[in-house]
C-alpha cells in the first residue's frame, strides 16, 4: 500500500482580488506520479510555487508526511526532502553542469560555514554530483558551461540539480518545455525511472507523454479541481473532454 | 598548468619582489606612498568580496574602514601609546560587530535600495562622529604616538619606523589576498557565488541565503576595518571623513576600475587611482576648473 506523503487540503491563493488557486486538495504517493494538467493561467504553477515554498497558501494546508508545512520558507521546505524544478529554466549559467550539481549536493550539508578548504577537496560532494548528472543522462556533458548546453539538456541539468538535492518528492514544473519530439522521450524514459524511488507531481502540457506516466491525474480550470482520477476516468469525464481535452 | 597560469605566476612572484625590495631603492616619500596604496589595496579587496563574488553593491563601506579607525583613537591614551595587539583587536570586532548590525538590516535590501541604505547608514555614522563631541567632532583627533607592537618586553618591529611598517602593511596586504583566495575557492565560496548568479535557486536548493550574506558582509567589513585601522596608524589621525560617501565612492571606483571579482584587479585598481591622483595634482588651474582636484571628471 503506498501512503500518502505530501498532502494538501483546501489550498487557496489570492493575487489581490483575482483568485488563482481555490481549495485544492491533492495528495502525492511515493512510487506514483501524480499530474497536474489544465489549460494556462489555471494555477498549476502557483499551486507548485505554494508547495515548494516559494509562495505562501493564503489560506488551506499542506503536510508532509503529516506534519504541517504550509508556509514554511523554501530553504526549509527543500531540506525537509522536496525537490521541485522550474517551468523557466533555473540554473547557474556560468557554471559548468558539474559545478551546478556539485552546489545542489553541498546544500544536503548541515552547513557551508566551512571557510578554508577548498570545495573540490570535498570527494563525497564530487561523487553526488556525478551520480546526478549520470542519472539525469548528463555525464558526458559535465565539464561544459551550462550556459553553452541546448536547451534540452539545460532541462535536463534542471532535473539533474533537484535530484542532487535527494529529495523524497519531486515537483517537476513543465519538465518537457519547449523540447524537441527525442529530448521529450528521453525526458520521459528519465522520469518513468524515477517513480519507482519518489513521490512525483508532475505539471505537464504534453497530453502523451501525461498519459504514459501519470498514475493520477488531475485537472485544473480557473484556479479549481475541476476532476481527479486515473487516465481511463479523466479521459471519460465529459466535464474534462468540454473545458479541457476538446481544444486539443 | 597552463601557460596563462603560469604567466600569472611568474608575474605575481615578480610583483611579490619588487614590492619586497622597494626600500632599498626607493626615497621616503615612495615607500610611504605604496603603503597608503598597500592599505588601500586591503581595503578594496574587502569590498571585491561583496561587489564582485556576492553582488552586494555597498557604498557605505567606509563606515567600517573610519570606524576602526576612531575606535583606535578612542583607546589611545593622550601622548601615549596603545598597544598594537589590543587595539587591533578591539579595532577588528568592533568593525565586525558594527558589520553584523548593519549587515542585519541592509541585507533585507537588494539592487538599487541595497546601494541607498548602505550609504544611508555609513552617513549616519558620519553624522554621528561630526555633529557631536566624541573624538574631537568634525575637526578630528590627532593620535600623536603609533601603537607599540610589545609581545611581553620584546618588540619585533618598530611602527614609528617607515620601513618597518611598510613591511607590516605589505604582509597584510598578502595575507588578506591568500585569505580571501582560500575563501572564495571554499564551500562558503561556492555558496556566495551562486548567490550573485541565482539567489533564488540557492534558496530552492535549501541555501538559507540570509545567514551566508550576513556572514560575507562581516568579514568584508572587519577586513574594511583592518584597513581603516592601518591608515590611522599610517597618517596619525581620524576625522570624520574616513566615514564619508566620498571614500566610500572611491573604493568603489577602484574595485569597478580593476575589475569586479578578481581581487587582484582592486588592488591595481587601488595603485592606479592613488598614481593618477598624484600625477594629476600637477595639471594647471584652467579658468575657473582646478584639474588636479577634480581629475576624476576626466575618466
Amino acid at each position: 500500500m503506498n501512503e500518502a506523503v505530501l498532502v494538501t487540503e483546501g489550498l487557496t491563493r489570492y493575487f489581490g482580488g483575482l483568485a488563482a488557486v481555490v481549495g485544492v486538495s491533492i495528495a502525492c504517493e511515493r512510487g506514483r506520479v501524480h499530474a497536474i494538467i489544465g489549460p494556462n493561467g489555471a494555477g498549476k504553477s502557483t499551486l507548485v510555487n505554494m508547495l515548494s515554498g516559494d509562495l505562501v497558501p493564503s489560506s488551506g494546508r499542506v503536510t508532509l508526511r503529516g506534519a504541517d508545512i504550509t508556509g514554511v520558507a523554501a530553504h526549509r521546505i527543500s531540506r525537509l526532502g522536496i525537490g521541485r524544478s522550474y517551468q523557466k529554466t533555473n540554473i547557474f549559467l556560468p557554471f559548468t553542469a558539474f559545478e551546478n550539481c556539485r552546489l545542489a549536493a553541498q546544500s544536503r550539508l548541515a552547513s557551508s560555514m566551512r571557510f578554508f578548504r577548498p570545495a573540490r577537496a570535498y570527494r563525497t560532494l564530487a561523487e553526488a554530483a556525478e551520480r546526478a548528472l549520470a542519472a539525469a543522462g548528463l555525464d558526458a556533458r559535465g565539464d561544459m558551461p551550462a550556459a553553452a548546453l541546448s536547451h534540452g539538456e539545460q532541462r535536463q541539468l534542471e532535473i539533474a540539480m533537484t535530484l542532487a538535492t535527494e529529495p523524497e518528492v519531486l515537483l517537476l514544473d513543465e519538465p518537457l518545455a519547449g523540447m524537441g519530439a527525442d529530448e521529450s522521450a528521453r525526458m520521459v524514459e528519465l522520469l518513468r525511472s524515477l517513480r519507482a524511488s519518489h513521490a512525483i507531481l508532475l505539471v505537464e502540457h504534453d497530453m502523451d507523454a501525461v498519459f504514459s506516466l501519470a498514475d493520477r491525474l488531475t485537472v485544473m480550470v480557473n484556479g479549481a479541481v475541476l476532476a481527479s482520477g486515473s487516465a481511463e476516468e479523466i479521459r471519460a469525464n465529459p466535464a474534462v473532454q468540454e473545458a479541457y481535452l476538446g481544444e486539443a | 598548468m597552463t601557460n596563462r597560469h603560469a604567466l600569472i605566476v611568474a608575474l605575481s612572484v615578480v610583483a611579490l619582489v619588487l614590492l619586497a625590495a622597494l626600500p632599498a631603492f626607493a626615497e621616503k616619500f615612495y615607500v610611504q606612498l605604496f603603503t597608503k596604496i598597500l592599505i588601500m589595496a586591503i581595503f578594496a579587496m574587502s569590498l571585491d568580496l561583496l561587489v564582485g563574488y556576492t553582488g552586494l553593491v555597498s557604498f557605505g563601506h567606509a563606515a567600517f574602514f573610519g570606524f576602526a579607525g576612531y575606535l583606535l583613537a578612542l583607546v589611545t591614551p593622550q601622548y601615549q601609546a596603545a598597544s598594537l595587539w589590543l587595539s587591533l583587536a578591539i579595532a577588528l570586532a568592533g568593525s565586525a560587530l558594527l558589520a553584523l548590525a548593519i549587515g542585519a538590516f541592509v541585507l533585507r535590501t537588494s539592487g538599487v535600495y541595497f546601494i541607498m541604505v548602505t550609504l544611508a547608514f555609513a552617513q549616519m555614522l558620519y553624522f554621528l562622529f561630526h555633529d557631536t563631541k566624541i573624538a574631537g567632532g568634525s575637526d578630528g583627533v590627532y593620535i600623536y604616538v603609533r601603537p607599540l607592537a610589545t609581545i611581553a618586553g620584546w618588540r619585533p618591529f618598530d611602527l614609528e619606523n617607515f620601513v618597518h611598517y611598510y613591511y607590516v602593511v605589505l604582509a597584510l596586504a598578502v595575507a588578506t589576498f591568500l585569505l580571501l583566495w582560500r575563501v572564495i575557492a571554499s564551500l562558503f565560496g561556492g555558496v556566495i557565488v551562486g548567490i550573485r548568479v541565482n539567489e533564488h535557486r540557492m534558496r530552492s536548493l535549501g541555501y538559507p541565503t540570509f545567514r551566508y550574506k550576513l556572514a560575507c558582509f562581516v568579514l568584508s567589513g572587519t577586513l574594511a576595518g583592518l584597513a581603516g585601522y592601518l591608515a590611522t596608524v599610517q597618517f596619525g589621525f581620524v576625522n570624520p571623513d574616513m566615514l564619508g560617501w566620498h571614500l566610500s565612492g572611491s573604493v568603489l571606483l577602484m574595485v569597478i576600475l580593476g575589475g569586479m571579482g578578481t581581487l587582484i584587479g582592486p588592488a591595481l585598481g587601488a595603485l592606479a587611482m592613488l598614481v593618477l591622483e598624484i600625477a594629476f595634482q600637477a595639471l594647471p588651474v584652467v579658468g575657473a576648473v582646478n584639474i588636479g582636484k577634480h581629475w576624476q571628471l576626466l575618466m
